[in-house]
This record gives C-alpha cells, sequence and structure tokens, in this order.
C-alpha cells in the first residue's frame, strides 16, 4: 500500500463572490521511505496539497488517503489526533516555541501530543539532539539561536515522533543558500536513518536537485514530475 | 499537567510587566476586600457585643406576646412561677448556656424628694445580672460590680436631670398589677452610662426590692435574659430553646413561652445585615474586576499568539490541550494575584491591630479600638472566588484559541 494515494483532488476556496480553484483535479501516489519535492511558482498550490496531506484542511473533490485512512472524513479532533500520530511539520518561519528551550521544543510533541513515558522521551530527545547536531545548543532558547539551527531543531520536533511522513512547506524560504542545503540534507539523512517519508515544497530551483521525486504545479496543475537518475520530463 | 504549568508560568513570564500590572491589580482587589471584610466584620462584631452584652444578653425567653407591648412593661404578662421554674431548671441542664438572669421588669415614679419623674427599672438578681451582661460593669460610673438590696442604679440622664448624685436617698412608687400603690425607699449606689439600644436607659435595683415594691408574694418575672458560651451559636441554641418549650402551653392550648434571640430584640440587626450586605457588594466589585482584568489579558495573550496556537494545533495537539494550556494561564493569574493579596493584606490587618488606629463612637461609648480580624473562612472563600473567577474568565479566550483552524492561524502574521 502506498503511503500517500491521491486521486482527482481539487480544492476550492471561496471568498464572497469569488471562487479561486487552488487545485484542479490532481492525481499521483507517493511510496513509503521517499524523499518528494512539489515545485512551483507562488500561487500554483503547493501550500495546498501540502495541507491536504497533512491533515489540515479537506479537498472540494477526489479522493485523499493517508497511511489507508481517508483523511478527508475525519473530524477536527480526529485530524489532530491522525496528525500527531503519523505526521511531522516543518514550517518557512520555523515555529518554535519562544518559551521553551532548544530540548524543551523537540520533547513538546512527546509530553504534549503523545504522552510518552519520561525515561524513554529523554532517550529520543537526546538521540535526535545528536542526529541533527543540536546537541550542545540544548538548553538554550529559539531566539538564541541561528535560523539555520531553528529548522534543525524543527527537524528533530518533527521526528520526535517517530511518523511516517513529514511534511515541509517551503522549509528554506527563510534560509540562506549554503544553509538551505544543509537543512535538505539534514532531512535526507533522517530519511536514510529512520525511513520517514518527507514532502517538501519549495520554488528554489537549486534546491530541488535534491529531491528524489520531483512534482511539478503550475495553476492548481501536476504539469511534471521527475524522478532522479531516471526517465526526466515525464508528463503526469 | 507539570508541563502545561511550566508553559504557562513561562508565557506569564514573557510578558512580565503585563503579568504584573494584572496580579497587582488582582492582589489590591484582594486585599481591599479583606481589610474592608475584616474591619466591616469586626465593627459589626464589636457593635453586636455592645448591643448583646451591654443589655440585651444573647437571647431572651418571654411570656407569648410580652416583647409586642414591651413599651408598656406590662406586668399582667410577666412569667408566673411555675413557667419561670420551668424555664431556669431547663436553663440549668443545657450545656451551651454560660448564665442566665431573671429579671423583673416596671415603670414608676422616681422621686428626690424635690422632684419626680418617670423611672423604668429592672429588678435583678445582682450576680447573674452581671454575670449575663459583662459590659453592666463598665457602664457603671465607678465600676461597680455590686448592687446591694436597698440599692438602686440610675440612668445618667436621669441623674443629670434630677440633680441626683451617689449616696442620695430616693423614693421608688409603682403601682402594681391589681392597682395598688406602693413605695419603697433607696440609695442611689450609681449612675448609669446609657447603652444603645432598647432598655439601655433602665435602672437597676435587686429583685427582691421590685418583688416588695410590686407586693409580689411569689416571684413573678418578665424575661429571663440568657448568655450563652459561644455567640456563634445563638441561631441554633434559640431553635433548640424554643422547641425545648413548646410544651408550655396555656389553657387555649396555645405556647405560652417564647424564646427571642437578640437579633428579634435589637434594631441594630438590621445594620448589620446592611454591613453583610455592603460586604458582598464590595465582593461583587471585586469578581467583576478580576473578571475583567484577566479576561482582557487573556484575550491578548489569544491574539499575540496566534501562529504559535496554529503550530501546536497543526503538529496534532488537541483542543483540549489547547483550552487547558489557556486556562492554567488563567489560573496562575489568579492565583498568584491572590496570594500575594492575601499575605500583603494580612500584614496590613495585623499592623492596624497592633497600632490600634482605627478607633470609632458606638452610641455614647468613644473612642472603641477596633481590632480587626481574618477570618479564615471568609479569606478561603474570596480566595477561592477569585481564582474561580479568574479561570472562568480565560475560558471565552481559552475557548477561542482551542476551536482556531490551524491553517488560519498559521497564516496570521
Ligand atoms: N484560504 C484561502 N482563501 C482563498 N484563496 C486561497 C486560500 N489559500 C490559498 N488560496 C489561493 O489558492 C491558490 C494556491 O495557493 P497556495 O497553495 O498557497 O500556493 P503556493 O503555496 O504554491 O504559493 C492561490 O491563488 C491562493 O491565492
Ligand atoms: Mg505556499
Amino acid at each position: 500500500m502506498k503511503l500517500i494515494q491521491v486521486k482527482n483532488v481539487s480544492k476550492e476556496y471561496r471568498t464572497g463572490e469569488i471562487t479561486v480553484k487552488a487545485l484542479r483535479g490532481v492525481s499521483f501516489e507517493i511510496e513509503r521511505a521517499s524523499f518528494v519535492s512539489f515545485v512551483g511558482p507562488s500561487g500554483s498550490g503547493k501550500t495546498t496539497i501540502l495541507n491536504l496531506i497533512g491533515c489540515l484542511d479537506k479537498p472540494t473533490e477526489g479522493e485523499l488517503k493517508v497511511s489507508g485512512t481517508d483523511v478527508a472524513g475525519l473530524s477536527r479532533k480526529e485530524s489532530a489526533a491522525f496528525r500527531g500520530k503519523h505526521i511531522g511539520f516543518i514550517f518557512q518561519d520555523f515555529n518554535l516555541m519562544p518559551v521553551l528551550t532548544v530540548y524543551e521544543n523537540i520533547e513538546y510533541p512527546l509530553l504534549m501530543v503523545q504522552s510518552l513515558p519520561s525515561t524513554e522521551r529523554k532517550d529520543r530527545v537526546e538521540k535526535l539532539l545528536e542526529e541533527v547536531g543540536m546537541a550542545d545548543q540544548k538548553n538554550k532558547y529559539p531566539d538564541q539561536i541561528s535560523g539555520g539551527q531553528k529548522q534543525r531543531v524543527a527537524v528533530a520536533r518533527a521526528l520526535v515522533t517517530n511518523p511516517e511522513l513529514v511534511l515541509a512547506d517551503e522549509p528554506t524560504a527563510n534560509l540562506d543558500s549554503e544553509t538551505a542545503y544543509a537543512v535538505i540534507n539534514l532531512m535526507k539523512k533522517m530519511k536514510d536513518g529512520f525511513g520517514t517519508t518527507f514532502v517538501f515544497s519549495t520554488h528554489d530551483q537549486k534546491i530541488v536537485g535534491e529531491a528524489e521525486i520531483v512534482y511539478f504545479l503550475a495553476d492548481g496543475k501536476l504539469v511534471d514530475e521527475k524522478v532522479k537518475g531516471g526517465k526526466n520530463g515525464q508528463p503526469v | 499537567m507539570g508541563n502545561l504549568f511550566k508553559i504557562s508560568v513561562r508565557n506569564l513570564f514573557r510578558y512580565k510587566r503585563r503579568t504584573f500590572l494584572t496580579t497587582s491589580l488582582i492582589a489590591f482587589g484582594v486585599i481591599f476586600v479583606l481589610g474592608y471584610t475584616s474591619i466591616s466584620g469586626s465593627f459589626k462584631n464589636m457593635m453586636i457585643g455592645q448591643v448583646t452584652d451591654s443589655m440585651i444578653g444573647h437571647l431572651q425567653v418571654h411570656r407569648k406576646g410580652y416583647v409586642a407591648s414591651i413599651e408598656n412593661l406590662p406586668l399582667n404578662m410577666n412569667l408566673n412561677p411555675q413557667a419561670a421554674r420551668k424555664v431556669e431548671s431547663l436553663l440549668k441542664l443545657q450545656p451551651e448556656v454560660e448564665d442566665y438572669s431573671p429579671r423583673i421588669k416596671f415603670g414608676g415614679m422616681f422621686s428626690t424628694f424635690v422632684e419626680t419623674t418617670n423611672i423604668r427599672l429592672n429588678g435583678v438578681y445582682p450576680e447573674k445580672e452581671f454575670k449575663t451582661i459583662p459590659l453592666l460593669s463598665s457602664r457603671i460610673t465607678d465600676g461597680r460590680k455590686t448592687l446591694h438590696r436597698g440599692e438602686i442604679l440610675i440612668p445618667e440622664l436621669l441623674a443629670r436631670g434630677m440633680k441626683a448624685k451617689i449616696g442620695d436617698m430616693i423614693v421608688i412608687v409603682a403601682t402594681n398589677q391589681d392597682g395598688s400603690v406602693n413605695g419603697k425607699q433607696f440609695e442611689i449606689a450609681g449612675i448609669l452610662e446609657s447603652a444603645t439600644g432598647p432598655g439601655g436607659r433602665d435602672g437597676y435595683i435587686h429583685i427582691e426590692d421590685a418583688m416588695e415594691v410590686l407586693r409580689m408574694e411569689e416571684m413573678e418575672i418578665s424575661e429571663v435574659a440568657i448568655r450563652i458560651k459561644d455567640f456563634g451559636q445563638v441561631e441554633t441554641f434559640t431553635r433548640k430553646l424554643d422547641g425545648l418549650l413548646s410544651g408550655e402551653v396555656n389553657r387555649q392550648g396555645a405556647r405560652s413561652l417564647e424564646v427571642h434571640s437578640w437579633q428579634q430584640l435589637s434594631p441594630f440587626y438590621n445594620i448589620a445585615r446592611m454591613i453583610d450586605m455592603m460586604t458582598i457588594f464590595i465582593q461583587l466589585m471585586l469578581i467583576a474586576v478580576v473578571l475583567i482584568s484577566i479576561m482582557n489579558v487573556m484575550i491578548m495573550a489569544v491574539y499575540e499568539r496566534i501562529r504559535e496556537i496554529g503550530t501546536i494545533a497543526a503538529i496534532g495537539t488537541l483542543p483540549m490541550k489547547i483550552l487547558s494550556m489557556f486556562l492554567m494561564e488563567g489560573l496562575c493569574l489568579g492565583v498568584i494575584g491572590t496570594v500575594i493579596g492575601n499575605v500583603i493584606g494580612m500584614v496590613i490587618i495585623f499592623i492596624l491591630n497592633v497600632s490600634g488606629w482605627v478607633t470609632f463612637d458606638f452610641g455614647r461609648q468613644k473612642g472603641l479600638v477596633l481590632s480587626p480580624t481574618v477570618d479564615p473562612v471568609n479569606m478561603l472563600v474570596v480566595s477561592a472566588i477569585v481564582i474561580f473567577v479568574s479561570v472562568f474568565a480565560s475560558l471565552q479566550p481559552a475557548l477561542k484559541a482551542s476551536r482556531m483552524d490551524p491553517i488560519q492561524a498559521l497564516r496570521h502574521v
């Protein structure tokens, strides 16, 4: 079974009289343990598609399954529980809790989303701190570390619950290109190490090269798909 | 739980000034309420003490109907001897009773051989009366605690008006129930300061002298004033005694005795109630202050942290958890304010007590020093109300936070 199955999904936003078609009949499937990127200009629907996969929003039409669950049918509370169990999130603006230290930010999902016994919690947090190279900064607060470091912490926070899927909407948009590469490579390393599927969006062509599979979006439609080391430019 | 607490406290420290202002406001309110209730409460208690301990006693037993016509001091409504004995033997058995004092009340003429006027008199057993009415001796010019046969204590207004002095011989003339007039000579043994309230301007003689003046063969007392050990039990004991005496009936089968607590006998009960009402009103104002300030600060807290709320909601924090997080913050604000308020309030009350700054006059009693005390039950109730209101005031903003759509919240700038 594929991790993500998207069939003929459309999404419309209605604001008063105006209806915006953010997605127009998109279909694709994503395997477990893959490293996938959605690329396209601003307004092409990248965020919309990530929100749908991430159970933050519901499609207007079409079928959407994550880990075999028809997520379109979940209630608000069920969606929240589903996200907490299956999905990790990385944000463009890092979105760490300013009142919590690096360590506590990573620990947060284990305390507030999944309740884990304290020894196991400590082991996991310490391990991820090592993995993302932030062990020596663990007692600092977010405003005491750099953007690249914040995003490393965010990667650790997204992975701490052992999710099957990590979604990252433009995770490098606020980073310089060197740091951006470092963060993408960190994500890749995590994917290899934990077998987690990473799906991220970007409009940065340089970063795209790091993805194994790239979906090109324009005007709410998938216009191209590229598989690394394989048949490029195969239309969908 | 501990974690929610940690996050809440850190968030409160994040906005130090706002937290400081809000908790100070709550603390100030608590101090004010505590101070007000303890001062007004001790004023009330002192006033009640004055009322009960200088004349009325805690409760009284009369023949049915006597209280309604007490202005006339009707001799034909006195208790008959068996009824009086029955009441006394009953009172002796009650462990709650500190002491009681039977009185014969009557009106008569007071004559200095030069001038004559009216006087209202209580015939009492001095030892019993002084024990039942502990402030009585402090009302007497020389603070004496005795009254012998042939002696009279007269109210000061009468003494002044009649130019009567201690040691003077005077005559009391009274008409008894059968209409026969009798007189007896007394020596003025003391002048009584007026007490505020009914009976506060009555004179005193020995009960046996009263019997003699009224030519009673058997003692027919008008009332029994009772002092109980625990003033807090007045109402309970009044009901108990009323129940015990309910068996006393007259020939028609109607009840022949009635029991009244001081509340029913003194108009000051209404003032005491007014003080209680004002205390409640002040507490309502405190509730309003806490409600508005906490609600205000929590609405701001939610508004400022929309993106954070979006983040934690997106990563799967359940709405209930988000709700508790903000309720916890309101709770912490309330608790901090209450604790500070209670501590400072108690210090202030302690200082007031030690310094004796708060004095007041009650009726003709001047310069009574108020000693405000904190009623721990009241303190707990006020604290509980403030803390409850703090949580309640956070409910609306917290609900708003918990219901936020993560996408909208994350897009908020
Ligand atoms: N909540 C919304 N209400 C109305 N229109 C929206 C909303 N979210 C996105 N859109 C519109 O949908 C389209 C796709 O947006 P989005 O998925 O954010 O694109 P991208 O992330 O690729 O920049 C855009 O035209 C955008 O204006
Ligand atoms: Mg976007």
